[in-house]
């Protein structure tokens, strides 16, 4: 590459290149202001990403490749960047109030939450292995940290080791993977892949089947498929509350942001066989999540479980391998990140100083103390068990829709009941707020949702609801730019 | 298929039977005067230190070796980089300038919060 095409190059990564030099001035700023006026990094981190944000959505359309067909910007990574810019958004507005009360490191904190969205960014807009991997590792090891800054609480640190040493192990995997892939086919484009694909099938040669089986390993794991969920509960729980709502969307969506493009539409030729692997790792997710998430107390690890079965139901989607399952994927993958976050940003808004008051009985008789928090957090509920004036049924509706379309109809059966299973946990958080009485106790007659949270959390949370609920009656223009993300893909599967 | 690779294999085992070929001649013709110092591990010439290895010992170590990690890596890269600077010409220097700045911004940053001070 010459010196002239730098500038066409630089503007494929411009959202990357905006997030990371954000991230250098954010740490900067953490050296030029002392404790307790850390407003800029927080300013700066927000207006940066907004201006990602911009930029993104300023080159929706376009289709360009650069630094050697290693990055490629087209509507499907400018879909996914839209999901981590504007989760990375809301992300901020949630730890505003929560890093100053946990007394987080601020600069630090904004710093790797930058850095870790420069490397999403860079997933979604892989077109090389080597990308791939570059991507995971830029967006993970910031998570690592984030996950264990909250040193006061023995939880967090044992979470982000915990996070760490499987993270660590799941990238080696992956990293495995790659190496025998390239061993068989001799390259890490994925274009090439998808050329020579047929060829290495054809003589089924083991080399490139255990690849692809060591690549879907590392990615179920950053996504959380069961069975390599077993990190989600502790580091969902243990991580700092927004830490936790960050990685629940963001990391999983960058995920599978990866997984639809390498297995999806680079090994389409392959279809038969991962999508017999798909349905399994669905069917799995789906039951073990829900199963086990009806008998948590803990509202974050409740959450966690719900999470591992909202990847099942994304899944679903996927293991139809049509133009339709990948366009249901992309919808749930939206409205999911839009729910979560509220839950999340409620939790947080519930919580206590050192992480308290997380619990799902702390929630009891929560709709007369702070009745706006109670409907804000049945919007969630309802939309995570796919109630239908809510997004979360237009999502689910989609992905089953998809399954049955492609004959999958025993996947779609299995996920309409556990859909109905989780409608028990997801409710009973309701019953608890809106049909107990709050507990006479000296600690909860101040209520445990006293002290005052800051306004980004306020914000985050009307944003959260009214747009789940917008797209739950108006789910067309989601759906259309969702089919934009698509074009010119197709043509591959 | 696997010619190239010929070329890296006679270079391994010329290196194995050098490593043998010296330990061999040493041993046949050097005098062997055994004393307790010389039977004990090295261990940069201090006593070595005897028992569980598995103790904990001082967080420093960590940042220390994180920080030796990171710049040991700047190092690696930028040989190759400076062997081959006349070719990738100005663009070469562009990309190399910028990751030196991300690591300077991080250098500066880990040296003023205190973390190259052992005490």
């Amino acid at each position: 590459m010459g010196i002239d095409s730098l500038p066409a190059a630089l503007s494929v990564i411009r959202p990357e290149l905006i997030l990371a030099v954000t991230a250098l001035v954010c740490l900067a700023l953490d050296l030029l202001y002392k404790p307790a006026d850390k407003m800029p990094c927080w300013a700066v981190a927000f207006f940066g990403s907004l201006a990602a944000l911009a930029s993104t959505i300023a080159s929706w359309g376009t289709e360009q490749e650069a630094f050697s067909q290693l990055v490629r910007m087209d509507n499907l990574s400018n879909f996914f960047a839209v999901i981590f810019l504007m989760v990375g958004l809301i992300t901020l507005c949630l730890s505003d109030s929560y890093v100053q009360r946990e007394g987080l490191p601020a600069g630090e904190y904004y710093t790797l939450l930058l850095i870790s969205m420069t490397g999403m960014v860079f997933m979604a807009q892989a077109n090389d292995l080597m990308t791939v991997y570059l991507g995971i590792e830029i967006m993970s090891i910031p998570v690592y940290v984030l996950v264990a800054m909250m040193s006061k609480s023995p939880k967090s640190p044992e979470a982000g080791l915990k996070y760490l040493l499987l993270g660590g192990f799941a990238s080696a995997i992956l990293l495995f993977g790659i190496a025998l892939l390239y061993g068989a086919v001799g390259t890490t484009q994925l274009a090439d892949i998808l050329r020579q694909a047929p060829g290495a099938l054809k003589a089924s040669d083991p080399l490139f089947l255990a690849g692809v089986g060591l690549l879907l390993v590392g990615m179920g794991f950053k996504v959380s498929l069961v069975p390599f969920h077993m990190w989600t509960p502790d580091a969902y729980e243990g991580a700092p509350t927004s830490v936790t709502a960050f990685m629940s969307v963001a990391v999983k969506a960058a995920g599978f942001s990866v997984l639809i493009r390498v297995i999806v539409l680079s090994l389409s030729p392959m279809a038969v066989d991962w999508s017999q692997i798909f349905w399994w790792l669905a069917v799995l997710s789906m039951v073990l999540g829900n199963v086990v998430a009806l008998v948590q107390e803990n509202i974050k690890r409740m959450l966690a479980y719900s999470s591992i079965a909202h990847a099942g139901y994304v899944l679903v989607a996927l293991t139809t391998g049509t133009e339709t399952g990948i366009h249901a994927a992309l919808i749930y993958l939206f409205i999911y990140a839009l729910m979560n976050l509220g839950a999340f940003g409620v939790v947080i808004a519930v919580s206590r100083e050192g992480d308290q008051g997380v619990e799902i009985r702390d929630y009891t008789g929560m709709a007369r103390k702070r009745p706006l928090y109670a409907l804000a957090m049945a919007v969630f509920m309802f939309s995570l068990a796919g109630v239908p004036p809510t997004a979360g049924f237009i999502g689910k509706f989609y992905a089953f829709s998809a399954a049955v379309k492609a004959g999958y109809v025993w996947l779609a059966v299995i996920g309409v009941l556990m859909s109905a299973v989780s409608a028990y946990f997801y409710l009973r958080v309701l019953v608890v707020m809106y049909m107990k009485e709050p507990e006479a106790g000296a600690e909860y007659s101040a209520g445990p949702w006293g002290a005052p949270i800051g306004a980004g959390v306020s914000v985050s949370l009307w944003v959260c609801a009214l747009s789940i609920l917008f797209l739950g009656i108006w789910p067309g223009w989601l759906s259309h730019f969702a089919q934009q993300a698509l074009q010119g893909l197709t043509s591959l599967l | 298929m696997l010619s190239p690779y010929i070329p890296v294999f006679v270079g391994i085992l010329w290196a194995a039977l050098l490593a043998a070929v010296l330990i061999g001649v040493s041993l046949l013709f050097g005098p062997n005067r055994p004393t307790p110092e010389k039977r004990s591990t090295y261990e940069c010439g201090i006593d070595p230190m005897i028992g569980d290895a598995r103790t904990r010992f001082s967080i420093k170590f960590y940042v220390v070796a994180v920080l030796f990690l990171l710049f040991d890596v700047e190092v690696v890269f930028m040989y190759p980089w400076a062997v081959l600077l006349k070719r990738l010409g100005l663009l070469g220097l562009i990309e190399m300038m910028t990751f030196l700045l991300v690591l300077v911004v991080a250098f500066v940053y880990v040296w003023k919060k205190g973390a190259l001070n052992w005490e």
